[in-house]
């Protein structure tokens, strides 16, 4: 473990944007490492800072409204934060790529999709035309999509949103990058085309030592890919471990829930789903204390005075709330949540029998 | 509990563009919908979902077929006022948030927009106390009834398309893909009220959804959809936990799960479609549980599925 090799580092990262209503603090003090060939998802509710902060290792906040207000972003060792938009232009889509949530954002309308692949893997590397031809055509059928050949020479608007979709994931896989950073790639496909997409992400990750970062809000499909998982809310993580550890071992009372909201097969119909009540706190004014006090149902005094520290739970695993202090008295993990816990293990132990 | 029908749907065909060649969105299919149930319809993008739904609500002229609501032929010649009173008994909630809202209009104008049209709640006050009811009811407040649906976020305007659909009583919602837009805890929050509603007001629902494990908490009956055709139906149990369809065990084998330990060891089961004659129709294989296909493949197909 500890001579891999770290491919990027966040240190304190905090992105404001300058709008009318006030300063919006979206990213608040995030930290996290990746290592290569390694897939962190990044999970949260919607407004939570997953695109902010992926958008930020990218270098594609805009400026104004956006403003780099403190911290690193260490990849290779060099700190993106001070290049000059010369110089990341080189990097992304060469050795960072990225995969938007909008998939019109990234494709040409007026080119031809396989020119866009080409064009990514010409970049890439120097190759006769005809063999980049053959090898985005291949692309194009590892994505699901079938008659590559002839979909080749379409244009977008000529393919439904799953399939443009997939050729971004196609464009992206081409640049054969370090870090790929995919923002909501499968969330408007089925499941069957989603399940081959992640199939192939990790193939081509198992080959070219591919570094992810996975931002997803379906958690069965983190518990699929992630070798890690850092929980975010309101512009910050709060905790942050092995996908294990997060799914089997989870501390942040936020975490809790958001593993008691989604239905596994097993779910009683009868009984409500758990929801985490209330809305996220404005971000122009985040609240005092720990920014999830409000909604969380074991708060104490202490959560709307002083912001609580990241807790170290194990080696791998972190958690930002008062409820670890060695003070605080023991809260059990809520009944949901425990209960699904014990039939994934009693499952677990049935299999290795 | 004996079961009352309240939709039957009989041979429907949905086909569009040319009928020398036609794209055959919906082709045949057959399923009734039991009064204060939810009926899952599930498959893969572009197998006709929505085209189903929407043949039901009657935004299409249909193909073929008949679709029967309350024991009157939905397609049938209507007048004025039995278009009005079928258009409240049904109502439709749909899978684009941003398109389906008026960008232009207050969540408070477009949630009343159906009172305007059947002559309800003209008293002024009424109405705001029935445009806060209902919003509350979809986790929204009552300061949003002022907002314009462009200032929404995609959940907050999918729960304003559900007050929507509310706000006439209606008795049957078509709810297309209401949450895909939805984060997992606004889902729930989403899911959890659906299913409080029709506690309260008996409403019967058809949930088009490609989210299976939502779809298999909220269904009691599901039916798989696939290039058309409804290929197996039945009770949500048996459809996830002993499938016959080789399409519905592929479909199953793909939904991830938030259990690491079991996705690691995840094997997908690849699908490959067998045509079938067009002899081929329904045979139940189980109580309440149909497979479409001929007799000797359903035979096959039945004997090898999961106990
Ligand atoms: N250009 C901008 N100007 C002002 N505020 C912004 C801008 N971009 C993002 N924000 C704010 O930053 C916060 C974080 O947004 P972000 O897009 O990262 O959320 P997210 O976690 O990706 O949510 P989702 O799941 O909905 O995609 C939000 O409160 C958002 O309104
Ligand atoms: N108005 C129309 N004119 C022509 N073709 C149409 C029309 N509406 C739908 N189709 C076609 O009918 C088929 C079924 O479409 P439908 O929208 O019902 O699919 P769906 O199952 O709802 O898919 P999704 O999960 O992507 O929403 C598709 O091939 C679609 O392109
Ligand atoms: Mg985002
Ligand atoms: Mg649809």
């Amino acid at each position: 473990m500890e001579t891999r090799k770290k491919v990027v580092e966040v240190k304190d990262l905090r992105i404001n944007f300058k709008t009318y209503a006030g300063l919006v603090q979206a990213v608040r003090g995030v930290n996290f490492e990746l290592y290569e060939g390694e897939t962190l998802a990044i999970v949260g509710e919607s407004g939570s800072g997953k695109s902010v902060t992926s958008n930020a290792l990218m270098k594609l906040i805009p400026q104004p409204p956006g403003i780099y207000a403190s911290g690193e972003i260490l990849f290779d060792g060099k700190d993106l934060v001070k290049l000059t938009e010369k110089q990341m232009t080189k990097i992304r889509g060469n050795d960072i790529a990225m995969i938007f949530q909008d998939p019109m954002t990234s494709l040409n309308p007026t080119m031809k999709v396989g020119r866009q692949i080409t064009e990514v893997i010409l970049q890439h590397r120097s190759m006769p035309k005809a063999e980049a031809k053959q090898k985005a055509i291949q692309l194009i059928d590892q994505v699901g999509i079938p008659f590559p050949e002839k979909r080749y020479n379409q244009y977008p608007h000529e393919f439904s949103g799953g399939m443009r979709q997939r050729i971004v994931i196609a464009i992206a896989l081409a640049a054969d990058p370090k870090l790929l950073i995919a923002d909501e790639p499968t969330t408007a496909l089925d499941v069957t085309i989603q399940a081959q997409i992640l199939e192939l992400m990790k193939e081509i990750q198992k080959t070219s030592k591919t570094s992810i970062i996975f931002i997803t809000h379906d958690l069965g499909v983190v518990a699929n890919v992630a070798d890690r998982v850092a929980v975010m809310y309101a512009g910050q993580i709060v905790e942050y471990g092995t996908v294990n550890d997060i799914f089997y071992n989870p501390k942040h009372p936020y975490t809790w829930g958001l593993l008691g909201s989604m239905p596994d097969l097993d779910n009683d119909a009868e009984e409500l789903l758990h929801t985490i009540p209330g809305s996220p706190p404005d971000l122009t004014h985040p609240p005092k204390g720990d920014a999830f006090a409000a909604r969380n149902e074991f708060a104490m005094a202490i959560d709307y005075e002083q912001e609580p520290p990241m807790f170290q739970v194990s080696d791998t695993h972190f958690a930002k709330t008062w409820l670890l202090h060695p003070d605080a008295p023991d809260v059990a993990i809520p009944e949901i949540v425990a209960k699904r816990i014990r039939t994934f293990a009693e499952k677990e132990a049935q299999y290795n029998d | 509990m004996t079961k009352e029908k309240i939709l039957e749907i009989k041979n429907l065909k949905q086909h569009f563009g040319s009928p020398s060649s036609p794209i055959k969105a919906v082709d045949g299919i057959s399923f009734d919908v039991y009064k204060g149930e939810t009926l899952g319809l599930v498959g893969e993008s572009g197998c006709g979902k929505s085209t189903t739904g929407r043949s039901i609500i009657r935004l299409y002229d249909i193909t073929d077929g008949e679709i029967i609501f309350k024991g009157q032929n939905v397609h049938g010649k209507k007048s004025k006022e039995e278009v009005k009173a079928f258009n409240r008994e049904m109502q439709m909630i749909f899978q684009d948030p941003y398109a389906s809202l008026n960008p232009r209009m207050t969540a408070g104008e477009i949630i009343a927009e159906g009172f305007t049209i059947h002559g309800l709640y003209k008293n002024k006050k009424e109405r705001q106390m029935k445009i806060y009811e209902l919003l509350e009811a979809v986790g929204l407040n009552r300061e949003h009834a002022n907002r314009y649906a462009h200032e929404f976020s995609g959940g907050q305007r999918q729960r304003i398309g559900i007050a929507r659909a509310l706000s006439l009583d209606p008795s049957f919602i078509i709810a297309d893909e209401p949450i895909s837009a939805l984060d997992v805890s606004i889902q729930a929050q989403v899911v959890n009220l659906l299913k409080q509603l029709q506690k309260e007001r008996g409403l019967t629902y058809l949930f088009i959804a490609h989210d299976l494990s939502m779809v298999k908490y909220i269904s009691d009956r599901i039916a798989v959809m696939y290039r058309g055709k409804i290929l197996e139906i039945g009770r949500a149990d048996d459809i996830y936990h002993h499938p016959v369809h080789p399409y519905t065990k592929s479909l199953l084998s793909a939904i991830p799960l938030p259990d690491p330990l079991s996705e690691k060891r995840r094997t997908r089961i690849p699908y490959e479609h067998t045509e079938v004659p067009d002899s081929a129709t329904y045979y139940e294989v189980d109580e309440e549980h149909f497979v479409y296909g001929t007799e000797s493949l359903v035979t096959e197909w039945a004997k090898a599925r999961t106990k």
